[in-house]
């Protein structure tokens, strides 16, 4: 009993907090700017090796190294958009989706240029788990981490969603850009706002995802389908629709592989991230706007 | 003949292999806009179909039928095609964005089924020692007819394919792509007619994976990697121009020149540098992809539309009226 909650719904808590924060990002920019964007991951990834050489250098912990990462990535992020989609913010979506195609190769081969391509640990050795409830209950440090700060994480666009300005705005986006135009919202600040909180929670996602395994090149475009997933089973365009999605795949994901018949696994871990796929199609078969009533497009 | 005119051979032989999946995306994307961003994987079943039916027996892979070589294509083609008959019943009536993250999604669970069943497969360590068409041919000139069976193939498709844009079917195709809902109000099965289009790309793709295990003599689930397939493909119809099956062609034979030239640059390097530079080499073509995409994006062939036979005689009349 214990073990199937230590060692398998545990990680999958931790595992779907990063697709949470990953999918939250991908359903924002869906929501305000009608694309998929495929870039998200290697944004994650791309964070997770700006944390990677800040913590080289300053020995700090990797989620302190995260905060100039994501103020990085965000400046990246802004970039990227200014070159790269700006020019079809009038042009059919299908042109951004093949833009952040053509983008996600040219920052996975760019990182892969400048710091190679072999992985490498973010957090030096091996932690003891913490024991809580007389020893039954094991959690590893960096998941407490993990799920404190995703949970800070999550809170903190709550509030900007619901309690700023800015976060009206890009609500007000979300639902109806050329009514939010018409009643003199800046939607170009809108976009940038979401680059920025978008670059911010990949940026969170990919040092997590760091922390719990290790900095990759592949890590950005491995999370792509399970963060699509996740964002369809929520509902395109309802943030924290993507929340709870997110956190069912990595729960469904970890709990695959507990041996519930017999001795073997379920299903053989390789194949975990079919899982994703195969929730993704279920949803798309019987319910395409997701459990939270999202868009369909 | 001597080595240089060999490594000409071969570098047409994959290029002539990369029009041929150029044009099946066109079939899909120029034709009827749908974004099948997992041409990898659809490559990928086609290989190894053909490949478990026509190798001869060895206990590292299932089948090894020893097969002809016609029908390990044939099957290819069949299997890719249902591939995408299973993606397209779920995708197809949805926007293009979830067919291609369904699309990436199919090609990467196949490379994982590939790279896992090694008892089917042989794992990650591929499959080697694959049949080849012409081989009895004595050795430079088996190359040669080789390729020439290739650009029959292009040949053939090319043909097929421009038969198919000037016919009502074609005109259907590009009425769904430029506007659905004007489509479907006279009275047309958009969505037959989109999986028409995906079930018949993803099978000339599907063939395509067969000749390029052929043409290797070798397969493995890095073989199909998306970043050289998937991307170089799109890449390439995009270069060449979408809508227009010249276009294809002359897309996928250039960048696959301008490939293979940088390729052979960056061997040169210290083998430190060459290593990186490969990963430059992608993001210069991900440059041009964007440059493309933004500048000239009808690509060096632009679409030209076939002469509709009403409308042209009534523009011939009026013209005829002015002068």
């Amino acid at each position: 009993m214990w073990e199937l909650f230590n060692f398998y719904l545990i990680p999958g808590i931790v595992l779907g907090c990063i697709y949470a924060l990953g999918a939250l990002g991908i359903s924002l920019t869906f929501g305000i700017l009608r694309f998929s964007n495929f870039a998200h991951g290697e944004m994650m990834m791309l964070g997770a090796y700006f944390t990677f050489t800040i913590v080289g250098l300053t020995g700090w912990h990797p989620l302190a190294a995260a905060l100039p990462a994501m103020v990085l990535c965000a400046i990246v992020a802004l970039g990227l958009d200014r070159a790269f989609f700006k020019p079809f913010r009038q042009a059919p979506t299908i042109m951004l989706v093949i833009a952040s195609f053509g983008l996600m190769l040219m920052i996975r081969s760019a990182v892969q240029f400048f710091w190679g391509v072999s992985p490498r640990p973010l957090m030096p050795g091996i932690q003891r788990p913490q024991a809580f409830l007389d020893g039954a209950l094991l959690i590893a440090p960096k998941h407490i981490w993990i799920i404190g700060t995703t949970l800070l994480v999550m809170l903190a666009v709550h509030l900007l969603l619901t309690r700023t300005r800015t976060g009206k705005a890009m609500r007000a986006v979300s639902d109806s850009p050329e009514l939010a135009r018409l009643t003199g919202i800046d939607v170009e600040a809108v976009i940038r706002a979401t680059w920025v909180v978008g670059a911010v929670t990949a940026v969170a996602a990919g040092v997590m995802l760091a922390m719990d395994t290790q900095v990759e090149t592949l890590m950005g475009f491995k999370m792509l389908l399970p963060m699509f997933a996740a964002a369809i089973l929520g509902g395109i365009g309802r943030p924290f629709g993507a929340v709870a999605g997110g956190l069912v795949i990595g729960v469904v994901e970890e709990m695959s592989a507990y041996p519930f018949i017999g001795t073997v696994p379920l299903l053989n871990p390789a194949y975990k991230s079919g899982i994703a796929f195969g929730i993704m199609v279920l949803m798309l078969i019987w319910r395409p706007s997701g459990l939270f009533k999202g868009r369909v497009f | 003949m001597d080595g240089y005119a060999l490594y000409v051979v071969g570098l047409l032989t994959a290029g002539g292999i990369y029009a041929i999946l150029a044009l099946a995306l066109n079939l899909q994307w120029g034709f009827t806009g749908l974004f099948n961003a997992g041409i990898a994987g659809f490559f990928a079943v086609g290989a190894y179909v053909s490949v478990i039916l026509t190798a001869p027996e060895s206990p590292t892979i299932i089948g090894g039928y020893g097969l002809p070589l016609v029908v390990g294509c044939g099957a290819a083609m069949i299997a890719s095609g249902l591939v995408a008959w299973g993606i397209g019943r779920v995708c197809i009536r949805l926007r293009s964005d979830y067919l291609a993250i369904a699309t990436i999604g199919i090609a990467e669970i196949l490379r994982l089924v590939f790279k896992n069943e090694s008892w089917a497969t042989n794992g990650p360590r591929g499959i080697a020692g694959i049949p080849k068409a012409f081989e009895w041919v004595p050795y430079p000139w088996n190359q040669v007819a080789f390729l020439g069976m290739v650009l029959a193939t292009v040949l053939v498709i090319y043909l097929a394919l421009e038969t198919a844009w000037r016919s009502p079917w074609g005109r259907v195709m590009t009425a769904i792509r430029d506007s659905e809902a004007a489509a479907k109000a006279s009275g047309k099965d958009v969505e037959r007619f989109r999986l028409e289009s995906f079930i018949l790309g993803a099978a000339i793709m599907g063939l395509g994976g067969a000749y390029f295990a052929q043409y290797l003599k070798y397969f493995g689930p890095e073989t199909s990697d998306p970043t050289s397939v998937t991307f170089l493909v799109w890449v390439m119809l995009i270069m060449g121009g979408s809508g227009n099956n010249r276009g294809a062609v002359l897309g996928a034979l250039l960048l696959w020149a301008i490939w293979s030239a940088t390729e052979l640059l960056t061997s040169m390097l210290p083998p430190d540098w060459a290593v990186r530079s490969a990963y430059l080499r992608i993001f210069l073509i991900g440059l041009v992809l964007q440059v493309v995409l933004q500048r000239y994006s009808k690509g060096i062939l632009p679409e030209t539309r076939p002469a509709v036979v009403g409308t042209s005689t009534r523009a011939g009349a009026t013209t005829g009226n002015a002068t």
